[in-house]
């Protein structure tokens, strides 16, 4: 995984709140056997109508924001279906953090996994950037996101905010507790299903 | 203090514990299908790993399978890519499967049960979000992502952060339990506590209402514990449960000596605190329709398409939120629910497609034929509940009303396989999920019960089912 690095660029905004992970990769591309190219089908009932021309009312069909890394939406995001291929899709697509009040637990997990930021900030302060028009900055080191007036502070896990900066393999760190996990198997009283 | 049964579970799952920041926890069982897997093997092969505990891990294919004549190819080429690379990986690395043409196969979270593979105090880990179902049996089940799937394969465990215990009593009794069901109970809760009303904690249902449901029922309340935003959902495990897993196919040898370790053990004691607590009472409950988008978006049949004022109460978000849902639904607000007149009927998913879920579907029909505006199916949770319900007649009490009788599998529950509805047709489902084009692009998704379905299916419209003789 590539270590996380500071993030300056427009938000997107999003406004609104259930967004669910059917919504954002819908199922008919859950077959791939991959992980790359997901971010062509990102919102893709969203972006595309049923004979597939751009609806322009849609955020992301708006030029503005082609470039844009910083998503900024509602409460709840990414419920529904634990698919990863959701987060493989706003990373694809060029996102690299996304700013909510809420995010669905298995979505959240998803996200460390792939180095993807999401903060979670009070709903009034959401509300306050997705009207940002500058550019802002997101930086884990700090735990800040500095836009043209403000200075705005995160919280996240240390574990986690490691993993990200260092761009580390979950699995190697886990596999660093070998003997735990053979210890707790000699003791385990559960069976095998076989 | 006392602890909460979530809480002994895990307890005696941590293998790392840190001060701060999540907890590695082992995982006893693990399941796996043909989505969201491939690229977790295709991660074990770069990295060289293996995985290390074949004997713990169980695969099936559930997402894609076709539901028609399995002698027939597959003809989406990519589905059948992905049944492919299932097949090879369980092989090359050493997982039993019960594949397409297995007795065994079928929606994941109803053969784990069926097999005896869930068991109590057990974790389990799938990555499906409907994993939550296998707490039915006490058991903490979660659903995860591709990565952890991975994670899971390589190390049996996962790092978690601990959720908070979530207390969600059931009290009374219904007043006709045939015509208000399970289903009915969980749309209600999360109806009440909203989509988003459980992130961060794992659910423990209590109360009568819960001890007086049969396993097959406690499994549809733990099965849409998710679609409140819970972790997982819990039901303390009583004689219902141990009879259940009794004698099952992989129900492990020592299994009375596990059952005296578990009455003992797997209980939340009376002084346990949880951190949330909300009380349904259901002595005078409706059955239940979801109007909306999502399934928090639920009113009784008795009521009317809420306006989205009515509904958000005053939550701007909400609002939106509601009036993106009517538009898409192509509803008006103050429409009797009984006046929706639907196209499509779906009696199946991990949440509506158990025996009992057949049975009490099958007892609305009494020799009458579905509504002519109506294409209905019926598709078995697995191919055991098919032989099953085949066993008891119920085939051919459905394909005389002229509903399809199709094989396992997910089907029309999330149409990644070829069952799904075309653009701007209605369904009454059984189904966990009323999102956007879950079950087809530009598709309206209504859940409800299996008797609530079969009811819709006859009359071509939604009916409440305690007008109707059920017996």
């Amino acid at each position: 995984m590539e270590p996380f690095k500071k993030v300056k660029s427009i938000i997107t905004p999003l406004d609104q709140v259930n967004v669910d992970t059917d919504q954002i990769v819908p199922k008919q591309f859950l077959k791939l056997v991959h992980k790359s190219g997901f971010g062509k089908f990102l919102f893709y009932n969203w972006r595309y109508d049923k004979n597939e021309n751009i609806k322009s009312d849609f955020v992301l069909n708006d030029s503005k924001y082609d470039n844009s890394k910083i998503l900024v939406t509602g409460d709840n995001f990414g419920c529904g279906s634990s698919r990863e291929h959701a987060v493989w899709a706003l990373l694809d697509y060029g996102f690299s953090v996304i700013i909510a009040p809420s995010f669905a637990d298995i979505f959240f997990s998803n996200c460390f996994k792939n180095g993807f930021l999401p903060i979670s900030l009070d709903q009034k302060i959401v509300e306050k950037l997705q009207q940002e028009l500058d550019i802002i900055e997101v930086d884990l080191e700090t735990q800040t996101i500095k836009t043209s007036s403000e200075e705005i502070s995160f919280k996240i896990d240390p574990y986690k905010k490691k993993i990200l900066l260092e761009g580390l393999d979950d699995i190697a760190q886990t596999l660093q507790f070998e003997d735990k996990i053979s210890k707790f198997e000699r003791e385990s009283k559960v069976p095998s299903v076989l | 203090m006392g602890k909460t049964l979530f809480e002994k579970i895990w307890e005696s799952h941590v293998v790392v514990e840190k001060q701060n920041g999540p907890s590695l926890i082992y995982i006893d069982r693990h399941l796996v299908h043909e989505v969201t897997s491939p690229q977790a093997f295709d991660g074990l092969r770069m990295n060289k790993r293996k995985v290390r505990r074949p004997d713990l891990t169980i695969a099936t294919m559930d997402h894609n399978v076709p539901t028609n004549d399995r002698s027939l190819p597959i003809l989406d080429q990519t589905s059948a890519v992905q049944i492919q690379t299932l097949e090879k990986n369980c092989k090359d690395f050493g997982i039993k499967l019960f594949d397409i043409n297995s007795p065994n196969q079928g929606i994941v979270h109803v053969i784990g049960p069926q097999l005896g593979i869930t068991l109590p105090g057990t974790t389990i880990v799938c990555g499906d979000s409907h994993t939550s179902t296998h707490g039915a049996f006490g058991a903490l089940a979660l659903g995860i992502g591709t990565s952890e799937v991975e994670h899971v394969l390589t190390s049996q465990t996962l790092w978690l952060e601990k959720p908070k215990p979530f207390e969600i009593r059931v009290e009374g009794k219904r007043k006709n339990p045939h015509a208000v069901t399970a289903k009915d109970i969980v749309l209600s809760i999360i109806k009440n506590i909203g989509t988003g009303g459980g992130i961060g904690t794992v659910i423990e249902y209590r109360g009568q209402g819960i001890a007086d449901l049969s396993m097959e029922q406690r499994m549809t309340i733990c099965n849409m514990s998710v679609e409140a935003g819970a972790r997982a959902g819990l039901i303390e495990p009583d004689e219902k449960t141990f009879d259940y897993l009794r004698g099952r196919q992989y129900t492990p040898k020592n299994y009375e000596s596990l059952v005296d370790y578990w009455k003992e053990h797997l209980k939340t004691d009376s002084d346990a605190k949880f951190e949330r607590q909300f009380t349904l009472n259901i002595n005078n409950i409706a059955p239940q329709v979801s109007w909306g988008t999502n399934p928090g978006m639920t009113c009784d049949v008795t009521e009317s398409i809420p306006s989205p004022d009515e509904f958000s109460k005053g939550d701007p978000n909400q609002k939106k939120g509601a009036e993106k849902a009517l538009e898409y639904m192509d509803l008006e607000p103050g429409t009797p629910i009984i006046d929706i007149k639907i196209d499509r009927v779906f009696i199946g998913s991990c949440t509506n497609a158990r025996l009992e879920d057949l049975i009490e579907a099958s007892k609305v029909i009494k020799k009458q034929k579905i509504s002519t505006n109506v294409k209905a199916m019926v598709v078995p949770g697995s191919q055991m509940v098919k032989k099953e319900a085949e066993e008891l007649g119920l085939d051919k009490i459905f394909i005389n009303a002229n509903f399809e009788w199709r094989e396992a599998g997910c089907s029309m529950c999330l149409g990644m396989n070829p069952d799904i509805l075309s653009p701007g047709e209605r369904c009454a489902s059984t189904s966990n999920r009323n999102f956007e084009g879950r079950q087809g692009t530009g598709g309206r998704t209504h859940l409800v019960s299996p008797v609530m379905a079969a009811a819709a299916a006859i009359k071509g419209h939604f009916v409440d089912v305690r007008e109707l003789d059920l017996s």
